[in-house]
């Protein structure tokens, strides 16, 4: 386990350091100057240039490379241009509304594909199989945000059950202004997640144990989920951590939809501000938690299953 | 995982090398998945088209006498805040969808092709250094990677489609890397090479036309995938920039007048829904007749595990 732990973190290293990467010359390569941009077209040549010296933007793309990285390893990401605050005091402000909602959508997906890959896979090629699959083509189909809409108008605009959307106040409101946003995001990897266990389940169901043990004369009930739902249990840990960058990728879109100050509404208005370091800072933190979240569900996917490990 | 309406099991044939075209011909006629996939197809690139010819309005036409009016014999579907036909929008969407997702999906394909075949080919450290770049860039949800490279750009036709591509990108390049190293196990690469045949010529003759099969698969699979990226995009107000009517900008100002009129939503949504089924049927039916082996192995593109 430690050496396969092992490997596994250094692999997940590695891409955190091209994440890293890749975030820095995407910010630096960019043609515009951030100075001009903040204080505009009338400003003097000479207040551009103080600025650019104060952000560091005068030395070489190397050099503030090494800045970069030796600030980050102090956990500073740098100011924001338009807050003038460190951008990891916006991020940690936001992280939780993010963390919480990506949580409650894991939750909402397993709980929705695991049903209804298991009545898929029982009922092969039967009515209840294509219309899962059926199903699962329309979701694949429709962006994030449909739910989203459909879930609004429903439970919140006609039914008056939940929240139309904003983070709520106290435990209970806040997870309540969490169902929908929750679903809506679970909603767009659940397509993705049903198709895949369908298949897995099939796998172990024309496995000879299955066989066993409906020879033995347990019910077909008990054979699905003691036998086959557990074995089923490790393809959907790895495919949870393979659709983890879905899944985070979509809150940006749902946050914006039940008006959420999670990471991703941070992103969108950084962008929309053209808040360099707060883009970069956010797209990093983003990146690093699909590496870590991905690095995770590997390393439980090795620990429930022994025979990954060797591979 | 067949097909979405089983047309029975195809026969199998044993060995790939002697395929009779008749059979690939078979496959296809006793597909309805196919003959849906394509009709869908066909049907969106007429639209596009013939958009000035099928639309009864202009796209940017406005009716001011009727705004947010639902279902009438002048607006079949219905007009939007500014009294345009939603209709003919959803019709002119159809030439954005298709200007975004094929340039896009053709460029991720080309890049990975290049990247795919360079790893494969050479491998070692070439391989691992392409290996890590993929999954750095696979590490950033798409929409992140497309929103994050916009910032850069700035949101054009041009950027959109760009920033598509990257995003698509390494799926490309790590199929086709798994296709090369597999081709390369062949004997006859071997001999080929003993034969001290030159790369190009061994890319073109030997490794494409084994790659070829799985890449029209993803390229059909991936399309409607680029055109929810853009629909994204559009929604966060960083897609094609408007009054381009497009699908995902349709769904964004309908959201806003949601409460007063459905029929934005309602509009736009149809089209995704029929052109996101149209292309995932052609794929399956594609993996299907073309290579029957791959059927019930898991999906392609994002149904497809990385490999580590």
């Amino acid at each position: 386990m430690l050496r396969y732990a092992g490997r596994r973190v250094a692999a997940a290293v590695l891409v955190a350091f091209g994440v890293t990467l890749a975030t820095f010359l995407l910010m630096h390569l960019e043609p515009g100057d951030p100075a001009r941009a903040v204080l505009g077209i009338r400003a003097t040549p000479t207040a551009v240039a103080a600025l650019r010296r104060q952000w560091g933007l005068d030395s070489s793309v190397p050099v503030q490379l090494g800045h970069f990285l030796s600030q980050l390893v102090r956990g500073d990401l740098g100011q924001s241009y338009i807050y003038n605050v460190p951008a990891t005091s916006l991020i940690g402000s936001r992280i939780g509304q993010t963390g919480a909602l990506v949580a409650v959508a894991t939750v909402f997906a397993v709980v929705i594909t695991l049903p209804l890959s298991a009545l898929a896979a029982s009922r092969k090629n039967g009515a209840a199989d294509h219309a899962v699959r059926a199903l699962s083509v329309v979701g694949l189909a429709l962006p994030a945000f449909w739910f989203g809409i459909v879930l609004i108008e429903i439970f919140a605009v006609h039914l008056h059950l939940l929240p139309v959307g904003g983070a709520g106040s106290g435990l209970g409101g806040r997870l309540e202004a969490l169902v929908l946003p929750g679903l809506t995001a679970s909603f767009a990897m659940a397509p993705i997640l049903v198709r895949s266990l369908r298949v897995g389940m099939l796998d172990v169901m024309d496995a000879e144990f299955v066989a066993v043990a409906r020879a033995k004369g347990l019910g077909e009930l008990r054979v699905l989920f003691s036998h086959v739902a557990r074995n089923a249990l490790v393809p959907t840990v790895t495919l949870l951590g393979l659709n983890i960058a879905y899944l985070i990728g979509s809150t940006v879109i749902v946050e914006q939809v039940f008006n959420l100050n999670g990471l991703g509404s941070l992103l969108l208005s950084s962008i929309l501000n053209r808040d360099f370091p707060v883009v970069q800072a956010a797209t990093l933190v983003l990146g690093a938690g699909v590496v870590l979240l991905n690095l995770a569900t590997d390393l439980l996917a090795g620990r429930l299953d022994p025979r990954i490990r060797l591979r | 995982m067949t097909t979405l309406l089983d047309p029975g099991s195809p026969p199998v044939v044993a060995d790939r090398q002697r395929r009779p075209r008749s059979v690939l011909l078979y496959r296809a006629r006793h597909s309805p998945t196919l003959m849906i996939g394509v009709s869908v197809t066909l049907g969106l690139v007429l639209t596009a088209v013939l958009a000035p010819v099928v639309s009864p309005y202009q796209p940017d036409h406005q009716d001011l006498y009727n705004i947010l009016s639902g279902f009438s014999s002048k607006h079949l579907l219905g007009t939007d805040e500014l009294g345009r036909d939603l209709l003919s929008r959803v019709i002119y969407g159809a030439r954005i969808a298709m200007a975004v997702a094929v340039p896009a999906v053709l460029l991720a394909m080309a890049a990975g092709l290049i990247i795919g075949l360079i790893a494969g080919y050479f491998g070692g450290g070439t391989d691992q250094v392409a290996i890590v770049g993929m999954d750095a860039v696979q590490a950033f949800p798409a929409v992140i990677l497309a929103l994050a490279l916009l910032a850069v750009l700035g949101p054009s036709l041009r950027n959109v489609v760009i920033v598509i591509a990257v995003a698509l990108a390494p799926g490309y390049a790590r199929v086709v890397r798994a296709m090369t190293l597999a081709a390369k196990q062949n004997q006859y690469v071997e001999a080929e090479l003993s034969l001290g045949v030159s790369t190009t010529r061994l890319t073109a003759y030997h490794l494409l036309p084994n790659i070829a099969p799985p890449l029209f698969i993803l390229i059909a699979m991936d399309m409607p995938s680029a055109i929810a990226i853009e629909a994204g995009l559009a929604f966060l107000g960083l897609g094609v920039p408007p009054p381009s009517p497009d699908w995902g900008a349709l769904l964004a100002d309908g959201f806003t007048y949601v409460l007063i009129s459905p029929w934005a939503i309602l509009a736009a949504s149809l089209a995704l829904i029929v052109v996101t089924v149209g292309f995932t049927m052609l794929g399956e039916a594609l993996r299907d007749v073309l290579d029957p082996k791959l059927s019930g192995v898991r999906g392609v593109s994002r149904l497809m595990p990385r490999a580590r």
